[in-house]
């Protein structure tokens, strides 16, 4: 009854993940319930709570919000991070939507068999490294400004902070050739808001262990 | 290859000399149909640039035309617009046909979301081993009938309106009537246990705009046939 919005999913990051950084870079506050075991998924599907019978789900302002992106939408312009106008969203919009695809990638990796994952881990890199970065470091070489678009802080510095920083948990040098997302980084982390959410005890979650993949199958299977 | 300037001034071979919208994508349905639908349904007309040919795609590459080397592409006032999410939302915004304020708006990408979903696995149908076939054709008509369309047909039934969001036309039913028929043409009974959404499907079908899309001759594609999935194979191959 707190009026915070509260979110359902597993203890990690998943879909889900996009979602905290957010909330967490709109300042924020929010609650978490974890589902734990497959029980857990099928109580909230059988009292009506999933509209599609999935998570993520997002109660806030009196909706029961699924689909991450639809969440992400709502969140992005309740909170003015949505850009000013339908073409400054167009450009958010096709900046995000291609993180996705990239998260996608690395989201994914973890529950790859164990003989795809070093091709999987390469297509990871490739496409990092050749289709996605240098769209984005060529975006802020152009205008020179701070931020992706429209000289203000929005949904797309979020997502692709959140999605660099993955990105270098895979392969730590993946920047390498990327100055200007080297200097991205380092000024969107020291946004106050993202700053703390960057700091331990946050609700930002690790990375999927492959020691958990098992425990996850079981809830989702 | 980076995407160039030219993004922005128009590259002039590209620009649509008619101020319509023109779309760059295969001769055939994929990512690029819901983009089409709802352009019809907007009563927008636009023009279309086939892809036949891996050389085409790789000039479009070479270019810089493609943001992140993919299409759709749909070049519109004076965007070339690439990820069909995006495009279809910058559709539905510019059109009215994405409700009247946040919370519709919620609904609608809820919706829509949950449809795309269900249109990913028909999408992705034509592509999948013969093997495969009957077993992804069944998971298909399984979640069309237990997850996606009782959703909808509750919707209707609960506020009795025409419209999926605020009694009024959005993308979210353009969305819905594109799926319904074309899980239809996988399963012919598919609606049988919902009335609702019977009525719906002649009601968005009588819309003008829509209306017309659905007779021969309009920019609306055929089911993808092998000869589409070939050519799928051919351009885009790795």
């Amino acid at each position: 009854m707190s009026g915070k919005p509260k979110l359902h999913y597993f203890n990690g990051r998943g879909r889900m993940e996009s979602i905290r950084w957010l909330l967490a870079a709109a300042g924020v506050e929010f609650e978490e319930c974890f589902l734990e075991t497959k029980d857990d998924l099928t109580k909230l599907q059988k009292d009506g709570s999933l509209l599609f019978q999935q998570v993520p789900m997002v109660e806030i302002d009196g909706m029961k919000m699924a689909q991450s992106r639809a969440i992400g939408n709502y969140i992005a312009a309740k909170y003015n991070l949505y850009g000013k106008d339908l073409k400054e969203r167009a450009l958010i919009d096709m900046y995000v939507e291609a993180i996705i695809d990239l998260n996608e990638l690395l989201m994914t990796h973890p529950f790859q068999p164990a003989d795809k994952k070093e091709q999987h881990f390469a297509t990871i890199v490739d496409k990092a490294t050749n289709r996605y970065f240098p769209v984005y470091e060529k975006v802020l070489k152009d205008h020179g400004q701070d931020f992706l678009v429209g000289n203000r802080f929005s949904r797309a510095d979020v997502q692709l902070l959140e999605t660099i920083l993955m990105a270098e948990e895979c392969k730590p040098d993946i920047l390498a050739k990327f100055p200007l997302l080297q200097s991205f980084k380092a000024r969107i982390s020291n946004i106050p808001t993202i700053k703390k959410f960057l700091q331990p005890g946050s609700q930002r979650k690790p990375p999927l262990q492959e020691k958990d993949v098992p425990k996850l199958m079981k809830i989702f299977h | 290859m980076l995407f160039s300037a030219s993004y922005f001034s128009g590259n002039r071979e590209l620009r649509s000399m008619s101020g319509k919208p023109r779309l760059t994508y295969l001769n055939g349905r994929g990512r690029m149909e819901t983009i089409r639908w709802l352009l019809a349904a907007a009563g927008v007309e636009f023009e279309e640039n086939f892809l036949e040919t891996r050389e085409q795609y790789e000039k479009l590459i070479k270019d810089g035309v493609l943001m992140f080397q993919q299409v759709p592409l749909v070049e519109i006032d004076g965007m070339k617009m690439v990820q069909t999410r995006a495009i279809l939302s910058y559709v539905a915004g510019k059109y009215n046909l994405y409700g009247k304020d946040l919370k519709e708006r919620a609904l609608i990408d809820m919706y829509v979301e949950g449809i795309t979903d269900l249109m990913q696995m028909i999408l992705m149908f034509p592509f999948s081993p013969p093997e495969a076939k009957e077993k992804n054709l069944h998971s298909i008509k399984d979640r069309a009938t237990n997850r996606y369309f009782p959703v909808f047909e509750k919707v209707l039934k609960q506020h009795g309106q025409d419209f999926l969001v605020g009694n009024k036309f959005s993308w979210a039913d353009v969305q819905l009537i594109e799926a319904i028929l074309a899980v239809e043409e996988k399963i012919p009974a598919v609606l049988s246990g919902f009335p609702q959404l019977q009525a719906f499907k002649i009601r968005m079908s009588n819309m003008p705009t829509i209306k017309k899309f659905l007779q021969p001759g309009s920019p609306r594609k055929p089911p993808p046939d092998e000869s589409y999935v070939e050519t799928v194979l051919k351009i885009f191959k790795k």
